[in-house]
């Protein structure tokens, strides 16, 4: 694991620009599950919700690496992919209600969210349930000669489950342009991920002689360069890669998840959120480098709340779908 | 009655499959055919042999043993562009793509609020008394019936498994398509020219007056024959054939029902919890106050299927079994 933070030297490739993109979208990300827990807590939402805070360098730096005609495939704790992929926070919020204007028409939810026109192939509820999507739509890819490449992302979780095998078996037989993006944020829902999985986690990928990267998940600058290349590869044809990316889940497993002390301490949390946080690390290397002041990232956080301040009360005042709704679309 | 043209061409079920899948391969260059062993092999039942010749490895491709994984790839491909059809070499083995059907495939349309679909075709087979033992006999098509967003396609002669698969593979949704393994050699007539065969209608193979023997797959030859039994004594029987459990062709079952006012449902499924059960619930609704007689249920015993051919025979329904049942609902004892 290379948890050595960039020095604090201007990017070759990237200017600041970018840069200062990249964390706006970590700081939607983030405001928008922030708005999520209180919404939860307040009672304004139903069911539950999976927060992706303290991960958002990950979708972000991935997502910013490919596309908009670029597949994903996202998980229950997806919000973070959806929005790094391109979806509006007003739409996402009203799937989030449950409300005729959410992306999925309210059919979803959360943890179903789905973006044809980004790309986003939907957000699934069974942890290695998309890798086949992934692959697929890359077989697609491929077949249909359009130089798109699937991202599939997934949770250290999911290597618990076959089909993620079966999947990486076929993708580098047939060389196929898909980036398998594990995020090992430490915990499969309650349990160290050490309890549950033996051997090395990018041991897995080896055996099928996957390309295999692991970076720091909590550096956008090192997650977009890795994909970068990563993405490039897969568009010349070199095949399928592993991108293990270390990083870490500030909440719960859900927003429902409050009392956490007996599977992890506060000292942990309070270390990653304090040493470790992807919008502290990259404000702080901007600044450092003299290439954006505090205020630039005090804008942009303003701008964030008040786009995040709309789009909730957009889902709130939005309807809820006809009753009519209820046994459409379950043929195409 | 849909008999086609009796002067048309004769083929076997295998070859109507076959033929089946190479116009649709022909037709669209975005069909492909992906199993175990579907290339050179043409499979073990030789269904699909020399398509591969015509049309590459590219379109007709061998996978490895990994049913969960073809199945997972179909449905992201199918999402994306391409109209995979995915070659299940066991009826037995669908347990290992459950959750890429179940969860994945039949739910992608409706949890995306009608924005993706996922237009695949499953291929698999059913059917027991091959001597195949408990992991290679099942006939497991009511599980996928249960699910909403599945099709389901179950056909019993060359005829129709020609058209309906033609028609699972144009259509927009995935459908699983159920072949009885101990049907391949079946002959019967498949016109030249192109046609389809929509989901959803039943067809009535044989008309009668006194019973009406609702079949299914490998159970429509069963029930024909059944029907020739009690014809010798001079008893009526209409044959009625589903053809797809779902979507469910209801009114056809019911007005044949109302015509003859007696029905067994026969299916080679397990008789607990299965499709004789849906059906013959749909028509002792339906039919209710015409029925002279309960609707009886017809299908493979609640065992795991034996080896023994002892044991294996006396677990699915047989023509001399029907006649017997439908001898007893008639007052011919």
């Amino acid at each position: 694991m290379s948890d050595a933070i960039l020095k604090p030297e201007t990017h070759p490739t990237v200017d600041v620009e970018h840069w200062l993109g990249m964390y706006e979208q970590m700081a939607k990300i983030r405001a928008f599950e922030e708005k999520v827990n209180e919404l939860y807590t307040r009672a304004l939402m139903p069911g539950l919700a999976h927060l992706y805070t303290g991960q958002e360098a990950v979708a972000v730096g991935v997502c910013e690496a490919l596309t908009r005609e670029d597949y994903i495939t996202s998980t229950h704790r997806g919000h973070g992919h959806c929005l790094a992929k391109g979806a509006s926070v007003d739409r996402m919020f009203a799937e989030l209600l449950g409300k005729e204007a959410g992306y999925c028409r309210g059919k979803g939810g959360s943890m179903h969210i789905a973006d044809q026109e980004t790309g986003n192939l939907g957000a699934n509820a069974i942890v290695g349930g998309s890798v086949g999507i992934a692959t697929g739509a890359a077989f697609a890819a491929k077949r249909l000669g359009n130089g798109r490449v699937a991202v599939c992302f997934f949770g250290e979780g999911a290597l618990g489950q076959g089909l993620v095998y079966e999947e990486m078996n076929l993708a580098q037989l047939w060389k196929l342009p898909v980036i398998y993006v594990c995020e090992n944020n430490l915990y499969n829902e309650y349990t160290h991920y050490t309890e549950t999985t033996a051997g090395e986690l990018e041991g897995r990928a080896r055996a099928f002689g996957i390309h295999i990267e692991v970076v720091n998940g909590q550096d956008v600058r090192a997650v977009y360069d890795v994909t970068h290349r990563l993405v490039e590869r897969a568009r010349r044809g070199d095949g399928p890669a592993f991108l293990l990316c270390n990083t870490y889940r500030y909440y719960g497993h859900h927003v429902g998840d409050i009392n956490r002390t007996y599977y992890r301490s506060k000292e942990e949390e309070l270390d990653w959120s304090t040493n470790r946080d992807p919008l502290k690390t990259l404000s702080d290397w901007l600044i450092g480098a003299e290439l954006a002041d505090q205020e630039t990232f005090t804008q942009i956080h303003a701008g964030v709340e008040r786009e995040i301040e709309e789009a909730v009360q957009f889902a709130i005042d939005a309807p809820y779908p006809d009753p009519i709704e209820v046994d459409k679309h379950v043929y195409a | 009655m849909s008999m086609p043209d009796a002067n048309g061409r004769v083929l076997t079920f295998a070859e109507a499959i076959r033929e089946a899948l190479a116009e649709e391969l022909r037709r669209d260059p975005r069909v492909y055919i992906m199993g175990e062993d579907v290339a050179e092999a043409g499979t073990p039942f030789k269904v699909l042999s020399g398509l591969v010749d015509e049309f590459g490895a590219d379109r007709v491709i061998d996978s490895p043993i990994s049913e969960a994984g073809i199945t997972g790839l179909a449905v992201g491909a199918a999402m994306t562009g391409m109209r995979p059809v995915v070659d299940i070499m066991f009826g037995d083995f669908i347990t290992l793509t459950m959750d890429q059907m179940v969860n994945q495939a039949a739910k992608i349309h409706y949890m995306s609020g009608g924005k993706l679909s996922a237009p695949m075709v499953m291929r698999t087979t059913l059917g027991a008394t091959r001597r195949s033992a408990a992991q290679h006999s099942q006939s497991l098509h009511a599980w996928f019936s249960h699910i909403p967003g599945l099709k389901v396609v179950i056909p019993s002669t060359p005829y129709d498994a020609k058209g309906l698969l033609k028609t699972a593979i144009r259509d927009h949704s995935p459908v699983v398509f159920f072949e009885d393994k101990m049907m391949y050699k079946l002959e019967g007539f498949v016109p030249e020219e192109e046609y389809t065969i929509p989901l959803g209608v039943a067809d009535i193979k044989r008309s009668g007056a006194d019973i009406t023997l609702v079949a299914t797959s490998s159970m429509v030859q069963v029930a024909l024959e059944a029907a020739s039994i009690l014809a010798g004594l001079e008893l009526s029987a209409e044959v009625v054939d589903p053809r797809t459990t779902f979507p469910l062709d209801k009114q056809t079952l019911i007005d044949s029902a109302k015509k003859t006012s007696r029905a067994i449902v026969i299916d080679e499924g397990y008789e607990r919890y299965g499709v004789t059960a849906e059906l013959a619930s749909v028509i002792a609704e339906g039919a209710f106050y015409y029925l002279d007689a309960p609707v009886k249920r017809m299908g493979a015993m609640d065992v795991p299927i034996p080896f023994s051919p002892a044991l294996e025979d006396l677990t699915v329904p047989t023509p001399q079994t029907v006649a017997e049942m439908a001898k007893t609902l008639c007052g011919k004892i």
